[in-house]
C-alpha cells in the first residue's frame, strides 16, 4: 500500500512545544502511521518536517502544523485525533488534590511518620533480617526477628548492639511472642495474667501459654529469644535480658523459661541468674538433667515437659506446690494386626517433635528422626520412614521453598497418609497448632487423610491408632474445642497436651 | 516497654500485621523490598551506617555548608586564564567521570575534535581525532577543576567561562557558555558553523559580556534562581524565565559599558534567542554550592552527579575525589520527528549538578510542563518533588515551589536513603544523538542508577571499619 502525506495548519494557535511533542508521539503510535509531527511553524521546524519526509509546508511561526505520513486511512485518523486533542481543554482536576499517601518502604520513614512506634516485627528473608534489625535498634525500637537463616555472627552483632542501647531483641528464628497482650508471629489468644514466659522455642512457648490459659491463669508477657540464643556463641543474651525484664515487671509473679537443651555453660549462667531473682522461675530445658544445674530450690523449679512447666507455674502463681508430672492417663488399647509394630510421629511443631521423641525414649522406643534427640537415629532419607520414626515437617529439610506446614498443612496430611499406608505402622502421632499465623482451617485435609487411611487399613485387615494434641485455646480464631470435637468424631484420640499424647502413643505401640 | 502502648512496625509478612490489627493492636506494615539492589552485604553495611553518629554529624556540617554557600556571578574569562591547570596546556575538559579517548561516546569525541580545531591544534576534525587518539592531548573531567558543562561539557583553554564565586567560602566555580539549540558543539557537532559560532562567542560576545558582568559587581544567583522557580523554570531543562531575569540584569550593564551598536545587537539577539542561555550559569551556581559541601569526612551527602556518555558517576562528600560509577539509565522521553530510542546516546553531561543541588528534577513541581515529556500531569511533577524529600538530608529554603504550597525543594541527597528506599534521584535531561554532530533529538526524564549509591554506601561503611566483611 502506498503512503501519502498530509498536513493541516492551525493559524495563530500557540502551544507549548513539549505538549506538541507528546501529541506527535501519540499520532506516530497509530497503526499505519509512519511519521507524524505536530510543531509550531518556525523556519527550523519546517526544515525538520522536510528532512523527516513530511513535505513542504507553508506556515508562519505562530501557526501550528500537524503533518502526517502513512497509509491513507491512518493519516486521516491521525489528523482527526490531532484535531480532537488540540480542541481539548484541561479538565483542571489533574491537580494534586489531597496529598498523596506516602508509601512507607523503610523503618526510618515509618518512625518519621509515627514516632510512637516501639517495636519492629521482622520477617524478611534471612539474609536481610539482621540489617533491618540493626536499623530498627538504631531508631530506638525493640525488635522481634521471625526470620530464620540469619548468620550467627549477625545474630550476635544485633544482640550486642541492642544491649548497648538497653533494647530487647527477640530472635532471629523467633516464631512467637505475646507482648502487652498482642500476638506477634505465631501466637495464641490467651488471657492476660501473672505468668511470664521466656522461650527459646516457638511451639514450646505456645504450648505453655495455651495450657496456662486452659488452667485458668494468664500470661503477662511471652518473650522469644530464638533458637540459637542459648548457644555458647550467643551466650543467652536475650534470655538473660528477658528474664531480668520480667523479674522487674510488677505484673509478673512467676517466670517460665523454656528451651531445647542449651549449651551447658550457658544453661548454668541462666540458672544462676534465675536463682538470684525474687520471682519463682520454672525452667524447662527439654532433655537436660536438672541435676546438672543443681536441681530444684532457691526459687527455681525444674520441669521435664512443656505441660509440666505450665502446671508448675500455675501452682506457684497460686501459692501451691507444683504437682508431680503425670504419666500417661488411661486409654483404650487398639487391636493391631500382626506386623503392625511401629510408632510414626508426624509433627508441624519442632519442639513437639522433640518432646515426643524424649517421652518415647522413656517408654523404651528409640525412634529415627530428621531432627533426632540424643540417643535417637538420624533418618538417612527424610522421605522414607524406617522403624519407629518421629518427624518434624517444619524442619528446613522439608520447607525449602515452601511454606511451613503450620501455615500450609498439605505436606503433613500427605505424609500422614503415607505413614498410615505402611503395613508396619501401628500408631500415628501428630500435632495440630492453632492461633494467629497458623492455617485458618488446619484439619479439613487432615480428616480426609485419616478417613482414607482408615478405609484402606480396613480393607487390608489392619487397625490404626491416631493420637493427637491440639495446641491452642477456645479463643483462637480456629477454636480449639471445635477442632478437638471434629478430630474425636473421626476416631482420633486427642490428648490434653503434647506430653500426654506422646506418652499414650508410645504406650500403645506394641 | 511494658508500660507503653505497643506500636509495631511490621517488616515482612503482611499477615502478621493483619493479626496484630485483628487483635486490637497498632501496626504499620511497610511496603518493604530488599534494599541495596538485593545485595545482603551492602544491606548490612547500610544498616551499620544508618543513623551512625559520625555520619550524622558530618552530614550536618556538609549540608550547612551547602545551605550557606552564596554563589555570585563575578566574571567572564577564557578557561585558560580562569582554571590554573589549563594555563598553557593542551588540556580539554569533558563532562562526567574520567574516561579515556577510545571509550568516549560519539558526541563527546565530536565535541573534543571540534575543540581541537577551534584551538588551532589541528586543521580538521579528522586530524583532530587522530591527535586526540595519539595521546598528545590531555583530558580531564571538568568536575576535577571546579567546572561543569552540559552534555559533552567540553571546555578548551580559549573558550570563555562564567566565573561564579561562593561569597561564603571564596571558592570559584566555572561553566562554559551555552551555544543554543541545533548543531552545537555540546552535542558533538563540529562543522564550520559550529566553530564559527564558538569563535564569535569567545571573542566578541565574551569581550562584551566581561565588562558588563564585572560592572554588576557580583550578581547573586540564588535569589535569581528562586525567582525563576516561581516563573515556571526548574533551571535545568527550563531556563526561559531565568534567562530573561539574567538578561534584565545584564542589559543595562551591557549598554553602560558602551559597546558598538552592532555588537550589542548581535549579543542581545544571541541571548534572547536561546532559552537555555542561563543553564550554564545555573550549573556553575550549583557547582559552587556543592563544592562547599565536599570533603567532609564520613558525610554521605552527594556532591556531584554527572555522566560522560558511557557511565553515570556520583561523588560523595565523605569519600573525597572518588567516583562511583554505573552504566547510565535509559531516558524516558519524547523525540523530535524522525528520531527514536535507537538513535539516542546514553545519558550525558554535568547538568545533573542541578538535581544534586535540589533543582531540575527535584524542583519539577515548579515546572509542570517538564513532565509532559513523559506524558505526565502537574500532579506527577509535584509527586516527583515530594518523593525526592525521601532521599535528601533536608530542603533548601531559598528554593521554594509554589505547587507545594511554597514548600522548599528537597536538597542534599543522602546515599543511605537512596539505597534504603530504592528511590532513585530524578533527573530532567536532553537527549543527544549517539552520533557526533547530529545534536539534540529529544528530551525527557531519567534517574541516577542505584549501583552508584550502593558502591558509595560500601565505601562509607569501609571508612568506618563497618564494611560487610568486617566484624562489627
Amino acid at each position: 500500500m502506498s503512503s501519502i502525506r498530509e498536513h493541516r495548519i492551525y493559524p495563530n494557535r500557540y502551544q507549548d512545544s513539549v505538549a506538541l511533542m507528546a501529541l506527535s508521539a501519540a499520532l506516530a503510535e497509530l497503526p499505519g502511521v509512519e511519521t507524524a509531527s505536530v510543531v509550531m511553524g518556525t523556519g527550523a521546524n519546517l526544515d525538520n518536517l522536510r528532512e523527516a519526509g513530511l513535505g513542504e509546508v507553508d506556515a508562519g511561526p505562530g501557526d501550528l502544523v500537524v503533518a502526517v505520513l502513512g497509509e491513507e486511512e491512518a493519516v486521516a485518523r491521525a489528523l482527526e485525533l490531532a484535531d480532537e486533542r488540540l480542541a481539548e481543554q484541561p479538565s483542571g482536576d489533574a491537580g494534586d488534590g489531597a496529598v498523596a499517601r506516602r508509601t512507607l518502604r523503610t523503618l526510618r520513614q515509618a518512625v518519621e511518620e509515627n514516632p510512637a512506634h516501639n517495636l519492629a516485627l521482622i520477617s524478611v528473608p534471612g539474609p536481610y533480617a539482621a540489617a533491618e534489625a540493626l536499623k530498627a535498634l538504631r531508631l530506638g525500637l525493640n525488635v522481634m526477628v521471625f526470620s530464620d537463616n540469619v548468620p550467627l555472627d549477625q545474630e550476635i552483632e544485633i544482640k550486642r548492639f541492642a544491649e548497648e542501647r538497653d533494647l530487647l531483641v527477640m530472635g532471629p528464628d523467633c516464631g512467637t511472642a505475646i507482648v502487652n497482650g498482642l500476638p506477634l508471629g505465631f501466637a495464641n489468644v490467651v488471657r492476660r495474667g501473672r505468668i511470664g514466659v521466656v522461650g527459646a522455642s516457638g511451639t514450646g512457648t505456645q504450648e505453655i501459654t495455651t495450657r496456662v490459659h486452659q488452667l485458668g491463669e494468664g500470661i503477662s508477657q511471652a518473650l522469644g529469644t530464638g533458637g540459637h540464643d542459648l548457644s555458647a556463641e550467643v551466650g543467652a543474651i536475650s534470655m538473660l535480658r528477658g528474664l531480668r525484664a520480667l523479674a522487674a515487671d510488677e505484673e509478673t509473679d512467676v517466670i517460665v523459661l523454656v528451651s531445647k537443651p542449651p549449651a551447658e555453660t550457658v544453661a548454668k549462667t541462666v540458672v544462676e541468674e534465675a536463682r538470684t531473682l525474687d520471682v519463682p522461675v520454672v525452667i524447662c530445658f527439654l532433655g537436660a538433667d536438672p541435676a546438672a544445674f543443681g536441681g530444684d530450690g532457691q526459687g527455681v523449679h525444674f520441669a521435664r515437659t512443656l505441660a509440666g512447666s505450665a502446671d508448675a507455674a500455675v501452682a506457684l502463681a497460686r501459692g501451691e506446690t507444683p504437682p508431680a508430672e503425670s504419666a500417661a492417663p488411661p486409654y483404650d488399647q487398639v487391636r493391631f494386626a500382626p506386623g503392625q509394630r511401629y510408632l510414626r510421629g508426624v509433627f508441624t511443631g519442632g519442639t513437639f517433635c522433640y518432646e515426643a521423641q524424649l517421652l518415647a525414649q522413656d517408654a523404651g522406643i528409640q525412634a529415627a528422626s530428621n531432627t533426632p534427640v540424643a540417643g535417637n537415629l538420624a533418618l538417612a532419607d527424610v522421605r522414607a520412614s524406617t522403624g519407629h520414626t518421629i518427624l518434624d515437617l517444619g524442619d528446613d529439610a522439608f520447607t525449602q521453598g515452601r511454606p511451613h506446614p503450620m501455615i500450609d498443612p498439605l505436606p503433613r496430611d500427605e505424609r500422614l497418609l503415607a505413614e498410615a499406608a505402611d503395613p508396619a505402622t501401628a500408631v500415628v502421632l501428630f500435632d495440630v497448632v492453632l492461633g494467629y499465623g497458623s492455617a485458618d482451617d488446619p484439619i479439613s485435609g487432615l480428616l480426609k487423610a485419616i478417613g482414607e487411611a482408615n478405609a484402606r487399613a480396613g480393607r487390608e485387615g489392619r487397625a490404626l491408632a491416631f493420637v493427637a494434641h491440639v495446641c491452642g485455646t477456645d479463643d483462637d480464631p480456629q477454636d480449639r474445642s471445635a477442632v478437638v470435637a471434629r478430630l474425636r468424631e473421626a476416631g482420633v484420640l486427642v490428648a490434653e497436651n503434647n506430653a500426654q499424647a506422646a506418652a499414650i502413643a508410645a504406650g500403645m505401640t506394641p | 516497654m511494658w508500660s507503653e502502648h505497643l506500636d509495631v512496625v511490621n517488616v515482612g509478612l503482611a499477615g502478621f500485621g493483619d493479626n496484630i490489627r485483628d487483635a486490637g493492636g497498632s501496626v504499620t506494615t511497610l511496603d518493604w523490598r530488599p534494599p541495596a539492589l538485593g545485595d545482603p552485604g551492602t544491606a548490612l553495611a547500610l544498616a551499620r551506617i544508618a543513623g551512625h553518629p559520625e555520619i550524622e554529624r558530618a552530614n550536618q556540617v556538609a549540608f550547612e555548608r551547602y545551605l550557606s554557600a552564596q554563589p555570585v556571578l563575578t566574571d567572564v574569562m577564557p578557561a585558560g586564564e580562569a582554571i590554573p591547570a589549563m594555563a598553557g596546556e593542551r588540556l580539554i575538559l569533558h563532562s562526567g567521570p574520567p574516561i579515556a579517548w577510545d571509550r568516549m561516546a560519539g558526541p563527546v569525541k565530536g565535541a573534543i575534535a571540534g575543540a581541537i580545531v577551534f584551538e588551532g591544534w589541528a586543521p580538521t576534525p579528522e586530524k583532530a581525532a587522530e591527535l586526540a587518539a595519539s595521546g598528545e592531548i590531555s583530558f580531564s573531567p571538568a568536575h576535577h577543576h571546579g567546572a561543569v558543562g552540559p552534555m559533552a561539557g567540553v571546555i578548551s583553554p580559549s573558550m570563555p567561562v562564567w566565573v561564579v564565586r561562593d561569597a561564603t567560602s571564596g571558592r570559584l566555580a566555572y561553566s562554559n557558555f551555552n551555544e543554543g539549540l541545533g548543531k552545537v558543539l555540546r552535542f558533538g557537532a563540529n562543522g564550520p558553523e559550529v566553530l564559527e559560532r564558538l569563535r564569535w562567542m569567545s571573542t566578541e560576545l565574551a569581550q562584551a559580556l566581561r565588562p558588563a558582568v564585572q560592572r554588576l559587581d557580583g550578581l547573586e544567583l540564588k535569589p535569581l534562581i528562586g525567582q525563576a522557580l516561581h516563573m515556571g523554570d526548574e533551571v535545568h531543562n527550563r531556563n526561559a524565565a531565568a534567562t530573561g531575569l539574567l538578561l534584565k540584569r545584564l542589559l543595562p550593564a551591557l549598554i553602560a559599558t558602551g559597546p558598538d551598536n552592532a555588537v550589542l545587537s548581535r549579543a542581545a539577539e544571541f541571548i534572547t534567542g536561546n532559552d537555555h542561555f542561563f543553564l550554564n550559569v545555573s550549573m556553575a551556581a550549583c557547582k559552587a554550592m556543592l563544592d562547599a559541601a565536599a570533603g567532609v569526612p564520613h558525610s554521605s551527602m552527594v556532591t556531584a552527579m554527572a555522566r560522560n556518555g558511557v557511565n553515570f558517576g556520583i561523588r560523595v562528600s565523605g569519600t573525597g575525589d572518588r567516583w562511583f560509577q554505573a552504566p547510565a539509565n535509559p531516558v524516558d522521553g519524547l523525540f523530535f520527528p524522525g528520531y527514536g530510542v535507537a538513535d539516542a546516546a546514553p545519558d550525558l553531561g554535568d547538568s545533573a549538578i542541578t538535581e544534586t543541588a535540589g533543582l531540575g528534577g527535584f524542583a519539577m513541581a515548579a515546572s509542570p510542563a517538564i513532565v509532559k515529556f513523559v506524558g505526565g500531569t502537574p500532579a506527577d511533577a509535584t509527586a516527583h518533588s515530594r518523593r525526592m524529600r525521601e532521599i535528601t538530608l533536608g530542603v533548601n529554603p531559598v528554593f521554594t515551589l509554589p505547587a507545594l504550597d511554597f514548600g522548599a525543594s528537597a536538597a542534599g541527597i543522602d546515599v543511605r536513603s537512596v539505597v534504603d528506599t530504592g528511590i532513585q534521584p530524578v533527573i530532567n535531561t536532553g537527549i543527544a544523538h549517539k552520533e557526533a554532530g547530529v545534536g539534540q533529538i529529544g528530551a525527557g526524564v531519567t534517574t541516577a542508577p542505584l549501583p552508584c549509591f550502593t558502591q558509595a554506601v560500601d565505601a562509607l561503611a569501609d571508612g568506618l571499619g563497618l564494611a560487610a566483611g568486617a566484624a562489627a
